[in-house]
């Protein structure tokens, strides 16, 4: 490994034990309509040689400000208001221009988190990689002898034929390794990953993390990770810091900050989270109250106290230092008065649910045979292919399965926004559902409605609250003057909303509002069923719990049924009463929610629950999925797993299709490996591993 | 507007103002929007009060003083009977002024109709109507004119339906390519679960989002529009004598030009200049303003 090239005017003080970066009280501000507004305050860290650092904290705390300050590249209207920020022994502040490029294209790397946005879509793969070493001044075949060997590093098969492909032409994780290649091209000693697995899917996220984390072995950079997963932080990292408001708020070793928390935030942040197999029914989540104080906001004492349980007068008006809590385990900081007791801080919500056992009762959907088929340049494209299943009365039916396996599909069919193929049948109550939501009966069409995954998207941008939950009401409960605006009062009531929100538009709430405003809809004409669709995906984890909550509450209390669509299989977990699985629009798996995550199940709900990163165990080795989803336009013979199944037994699974058969009681299970041979396998690989 | 997605925290405050007060701050501090409203602004305070500042009155002709050169006098100079330039460039806008944004508004709403039932209903509604409209835009405006002349008459009127029908394709295309992306949001789908009628979902639900796209299209259209109508004046199928009107005077004084007359022509052509670039500039500014 060669040693980067050091700019010009190096300061090396103590040479031996440089950090690969320090940050000394840095302070960060935005200016914004004329004022200057802090978003870092007095931040500071270090990062030693060949370290992975963890940044975590919800979205505003200032975590990617502090990776983009790291190499001076603000917008254009952020400005390094105060500290010093050393790059590897060298002061990045007293870098000129010319000195400041060569540092950011030698010394440091960063990975964005989309990385379709960080390739450029009109230069193939292969040009965009030599050019960076082209800069270094390798040219011609040595710089493709490189790029070549650079995408090898990062396990892409066949990368001649790679660099002749456009980015559009290569999957999600593909084009985040592609990014990571091009990080790494200039060797560099310092990597900075901002949310790098952020929207990929559980599989291909284990792989790139995977990948990472098989990196650091080889190469000597430093790392400083920035995302707002705590559990792949605790996977990836060797140090995390919680930031807070611009604020180190507390910092240790992974395992310990996780396992042992010395401030209420990072105790708050952990309890939202549903963990080790957390259900509705056993208790709510736990909630952070109140708002992250806004940029800029003046903040007297503790940044936290307003929303901590445990905070007195003095956490308001005096700003309590980083208190160092070293021990044994290693050297570990919180900015806590109170930090011995912190684990004790009260919920914000209580646990406790009470729920009556629910009578049996006829199912409220029922679907048969349900198949959609696109056409895609003349060939058939089966979306959806002979879905088949029911749900009763105040249950939830988690969909899972790796993006393009049809999930949102099938959900758009029984809201019947998307018409299905000829032949299948959808029974809500006992009548069957006319296939187009046009000659569906208004009672029909009021008893299934949807919360989006993007608010955005969902909430017309043009309409104040009050006019979209209002026309809400008077087209789903047909209500109007009196009698609306009171059922008005109830539902933002209901959602926690308060009648100051009423008067806004949406761009003027939060993430989290702006879905409790969806939620609202949803619920305005008392549906049967609700359809939510990655509701909480775009959230922060205290944000999300919020909503997890008010979900189970209200189904706790209207009976209302929800199709649950997630990626985040915690989630799944905790609000699902039964799952489907699903792969290339086929049930690859199908049983009450227990059943099927505690197993024995499916090799792919196997290898989907192996690749979520857990807060709780780290190191478990990961089954991995070969390759992409393949295309639903031509999709595998037989078995259509076949081509990607750890657990693949022969050519059965090539040639024939397995049929969804039922396992246990409730339990099915599409796969030629007999139920008790899957149990047997699994048991081994647990066994294995132990 | 996908500004309005950026992440970074700094965007935060001046998302607290409403939309259309951000629109207007920013339009307040383009140069460009500034210095192209003050040459429009210029132009409407002389249609509405030219005859009252003018120092002569405009249809007033004085043969002895015919065609005399600007002087202290006559600034301008006058044209061929004696009138005086410089009172007729004033007073000369207010027809270009009223017949110009009157096309441009029929313009606008007959082509945010069709776009919004094409965009929204697609299919075959879309095929034939688009055709339609396409046929439409091969026909020169000067071939309609003519043809609308010949059929209803040469009036302001006329001048107006044929600017405003043949724009109306134009605004419609542009109206179109927004309502397709934006009826891909999920609130169109939240308005189809609610059974709500095709027309409440267009224009309650989908057109007070594509207003931004609309207002630059017309800003745009309106520059053309005025051209236009000099264009159809200058050829005798839009405004009729004894207009001073700046077209149809160019028209009826461009022959002078060989006799080194210029100044019976050129106030004129600049009058119609300045406008143009004043509205194109105030297009741009609101352009920038929606984009930013």
């Amino acid at each position: 490994m060669t040693e980067p090239v050091k700019a010009r005017g190096t300061k090396a003080e103590s040479a031996g034990t440089r950090n690969a970066l320090e940050l000394r009280d840095l302070s960060v501000a935005y200016r914004v309509a004329g004022r200057n507004r802090a978003v870092l305050r007095n931040l500071s860290l270090t990062i030693g040689q060949g370290e992975a650092y963890g940044l975590v904290g919800e979205s505003g705390c200032g975590k990617s400000t502090a990776a983009l300050a790291v190499v001076r590249y603000l917008p254009r209207n952020g400005s390094i208001a105060g500290g010093a920020i050393a790059l590897d022994g060298q002061d990045v502040m007293k870098l000129d221009a010319e000195a400041l490029r060569r540092a950011r294209a030698t010394s440091v790397s960063m990975v964005y988190q989309d990385p379709g946005k960080a390739l450029n879509p009109s230069i193939r793969i292969g040009r965009q990689l030599t050019e960076i070493f082209e800069l270094a001044g390798i040219a011609g075949q040595a710089a493709t002898e490189r790029a070549t060997a650079m995408l090898n590093r990062v396990r892409i098969s066949d990368p001649p034929s790679v660099m002749q492909r456009y980015p559009h032409q290569l999957s999600g994780g593909m084009q985040q390794r592609v990014a990571i290649a091009m990080a790494l091209a200039n060797d560099p000693s310092m990597l900075i990953l901002d949310e790098p697995t952020t929207g990929l899917d559980a599989t291909v996220e284990a792989e790139v993390l995977d990948l990472i984390a098989q990196l650091r072995q080889e190469l000597s950079a430093s790392i400083l990770f920035i995302s707002h997963n705590l559990a792949v932080v605790s996977n990836m990292c060797d140090r995390v810091g919680v930031l807070y408001a611009g604020m180190l708020v507390e910092e240790g070793p992974t395992e310990v900050v996780f396992n042992d928390p010395r401030h209420p935030y990072t105790v708050a942040l952990l309890r939202c989270l549903p963990r080790g197999g957390q259900r509705k029914d056993q208790g709510r989540l736990d909630t952070i109250p109140g708002f992250l104080p806004g940029i800029g906001a003046t903040i007297r004492g503790c940044a936290f106290a307003d929303r901590c349980a445990l905070a007195d007068e003095r956490c308001r008006t005096e700003l309590p230092p980083l208190y160092d809590l070293s021990d044994e385990r290693g050297t570990r900081l919180s900015r806590c008065f109170h930090h011995d007791k912190a684990q004790a801080l009260p919920r914000a919500t209580p646990a406790d649910v009470a729920l009556p056992p629910k009578p049996v009762t006829a199912p409220v959907l029922r679907v048969a045979g349900l198949n959609k088929t696109y056409a895609s340049h003349g060939h058939p494209l089966r979306a959806v292919k002979d879905v088949s299943l029911d749900l009763r009365p105040g249950e939830t039916l988690g969909l899972v399965g790796e993006s393009g396996s049809g999930k949102t599909t099938f959900a758009r069919l029984l809201l019947g926004l998307v018409p299905p193929d000829e032949g299948g049948t959808i029974e809500l109550e006992g009548k069957t559902l006319a296939p187009k939501l046009e000659n569906r009966g208004d009672d029909q069409v009021k008893a299934m409605q949807i919360v989006f995954q993007n608010p955005d998207s969902a909430l017309n941008r043009s309409h104040s609250i009050r006019h979209i939950l209002g026309r809400a009401l008077k087209r789903l409960a047909g209500l109007s003057g009196k009698a609306r605006e009171a059922r008005l009062e109830d539902l933002v009531r209901a959602v926690r909303l308060t009648d100051r929100h009423l008067a806004v538009k949406p761009r003027q709430l939060s993430g989290g509002l702006k879905q409790r405003v969806a939620i609202a809809r949803a619920f305005a004409g008392d549906p049967r069923i609700v359809v939510c669709d990655e509701p909480t995906s775009a959230l922060d984890v205290s944000v999300q719990a919020a909503i997890l909550n008010l979900l189970a509450d209200l189904q706790a209390k209207e009976d209302v049924s929800y199709i649950f669509i997630s990626h985040d299989l915690g989630v799944v977990r905790y609000l699902s009463d039964k799952i489907a699985v699903l792969y290339l629009g086929r049930i690859m798996e199908l049983g009450p929610s227990e059943a099927v995550f505690s197993g024995p199940h499916h090799p792919y709900t196997e290898a989907l629950l192996s690749a979520v990163p857990k807060l709780d165990q780290s190191g478990t080795a990961r089954i991995r999925l070969d390759g992409e989803i393949p295309s639903a336009v031509n999709p595998p013979s037989g078995c259509v797993f076949h081509t990607r199944c750890p657990r693949k037994i022969g050519p059965i699974c090539e040639q024939q299709e397995p049929q969804l058969a039922e396992a246990q009681p409730g339990h099915s299970i599409r796969c030629h490996i007999p139920y008790a041979e899957l149990a047997r396998l699994q048991k081994a690989a647990l066994a294995e591993l132990a | 507007m996908s500004a309005v997605q950026t992440t970074s925290p700094a965007q935060d405050d001046t998302r607290r103002r409403g939309p259309l007060a951000e629109v207007l701050f920013s339009l307040l501090r383009s140069r460009t929007f500034l210095v192209g409203i003050a040459i429009v602004l210029f132009w409407v305070v002389c249609a509405l009060f030219g005859e009252h500042f003018a120092p002569y009155d405009p249809l007033a002709d004085d043969i002895i003083n015919a065609l005399a050169p600007p002087s202290g006098e006559h600034w301008f100079g006058t044209d061929q009977i004696g009138r005086d330039v410089f009172s007729r460039v004033i007073v000369g806008s207010r027809d270009i002024l009223t017949v110009a944004p009157l096309a441009t508004l029929l313009a606008t709403v007959a082509g945010t109709a069709l776009g919004l039932t094409t965009g929204y209903f697609r299919g075959l509604v879309d095929d034939v109507v688009s055709r339609i409209l396409e046929a439409f835009m091969a026909i020169p405006v000067v071939i309609v004119a003519l043809l609308a002349i010949v059929a209803l008459g040469t009036s302001k009127t006329t001048v107006i339906v044929v600017i405003g029908l043949s724009f109306a394709p134009i605004i419609a295309r542009t109206v179109r390519s927004a309502v397709l992306a934006e009826r891909e949001l999920d609130y169109v789908a939240a308005a189809q679960l609610r059974h709500e009628s095709a027309f409440h979902t267009m224009f309650v639900e989908i057109l007070p989002n594509i207003i931004p796209p609309i207002l630059v299209e017309t800003t745009v259209r309106l520059g053309y529009a005025i051209f236009a109508v000099a264009t159809l004046s200058f050829m005798g199928f839009g405004i009729q004598p004894p207009s001073p009107d700046w077209g149809l005077s160019i028209s009826s004084n461009y022959g002078m030009i060989g006799g080194g007359f210029w100044w019976t022509v050129l106030f004129d052509a600049l009058a119609i200049a300045s406008l143009v670039i004043g509205v194109n500039l105030a297009a741009d500014g609101v352009h920038g303003a929606f984009n930013d």
